[in-house]
C-alpha cells in the first residue's frame, strides 16, 4: 500500500503502511525524500500506525531520513508503533535523536 | 535432543518479493505450537533479516537460490535454517557486530543484532564464495503457558 503524506506549514506527517522490509522500505523513502526536499519541513512525522511488520528496514528508513531533515535543523517524531516494531526500532537506539511513540492500542 | 516432530524445507530465488513469502512460510509452520503473537513476531522478525542478507549481501550482483528448512521438537524448540551459495562473509565476527553494514547508507547494520535478540541462539557458518547458514533456534512457550 502506498504511503499517504500530509503537509501542514512547518510539519509534515508520513503514513506509512503495510509491511516495512528491504522489498517495501524504498518506495516509502523515495516518497518522504520528495517532501523533504520539497518542503524543507521542520518537523518530520513518520507514522507506522497501518504498519503490519517492520524489520530493521524500517530502522534504515528513519535514520536515512533522520539525517537528511538534521542537516538544516530539522526533528523527527515516530509514531504509531506495534509492539513488534518498538521492540526492532529500540536496538537502534533511535530514541535518544528522535521521539517515538508506541501505539495506543494494538489493532488486529 | 529431543525428537523432531514435525519439519518442513523451501527453496526460492533472491528476489525481494519473496522476503514476505518467507516469512509467511515460516510463520504458517511454527502456528502450529500455538505461538503468542510476540513469540510469532519474533521469528517472523528474525527470518526476515536473514532472508534479507542473502538478497542484499549473499547475491549482490546475480540472482541465487535461497534454502529454508525448519523443525520443531514436541516441547516447541523451533529450528530454523537459512542457507545461501553465495559470495560468504569473510569476517563473521565482524558482520556480527552492531551497525556494521557493507550495505549502504540506508541498511542499519542490525541485521544480525535483530536476529541475536529475537532468538534464544544463532549460529552463523560462513565460506567465501560457498555460501553462508545461519541457524535460529526459539523455545516456543506458546499461549497456553503462565508467561
Amino acid at each position: 500500500m502506498p504511503t499517504k503524506v500530509i503537509c501542514e506549514k512547518e510539519s509534515v506527517t508520513a503514513y506509512l503502511s503495510g509491511e516495512i522490509d528491504h522489498h517495501n522500505a524504498p518506495a516509502a523513502r523515495a516518497i518522504i525524500d520528495t517532501y523533504i526536499q520539497k518542503s524543507r519541513p521542520k518537523k518530520l512525522t513518520i507514522d507506522f500506525s497501518s504498519v503490519s511488520f517492520m524489520d530493521s528496514s524500517g530502522i534504515g528508513l528513519v535514520m536515512g531520513r533522520f539525517k537528511n531533515i538534521a542537516d538544516y535543523g530539522g526533528k523527527m517524531d515516530i509514531t504509531g508503533l506495534s509492539p513488534q516494531a518498538y521492540k526492532v526500532m529500540r536496538l537502534s537506539g533511535i530514541e535518544k535523536i528522535a521521539r517515538i511513540y508506541k501505539r495506543k492500542e494494538d489493532k488486529k | 535432543m529431543k525428537k523432531t516432530d514435525n519439519e518442513f524445507r523451501i527453496q526460492f530465488i533472491s528476489k525481494s518479493s519473496n522476503e514476505s513469502f518467507a516469512r509467511t512460510v515460516v510463520s504458517a509452520f511454527v502456528s502450529q505450537l500455538d505461538p503468542t503473537v510476540e513469540e510469532i513476531n519474533d521469528i517472523k522478525t528474525a527470518v526476515s533479516e536473514a532472508v534479507t542478507n542473502c538478497i542484499v549481501h549473499a547475491y549482490p550482483d546475480s540472482v541465487g537460490e535461497i534454502y529454508i528448512s525448519g523443525s520443531f521438537t514436541k516441547d516447541g524448540t523451533v529450528k530454523i535454517r537459512i542457507r545461501d551459495t553465495g559470495k560468504g562473509i569473510e569476517d563473521i565476527k565482524k558482520a556480527r557486530e552492531p551497525l556494521f553494514t557493507t550495505g549502504g547508507s540506508d541498511r542499519a547494520g542490525l541485521g544480525f543484532s535483530v536476529m541475536e535478540t529475537f532468538t534464544d541462539k544463532m549460529n552463523v557458518r560462513s565460506a567465501v564464495s560457498k555460501g553462508t547458514t545461519v541457524t535460529l533456534f526459539k523455545r516456543i512457550e506458546g499461549k497456553n503457558s503462565d508467561n
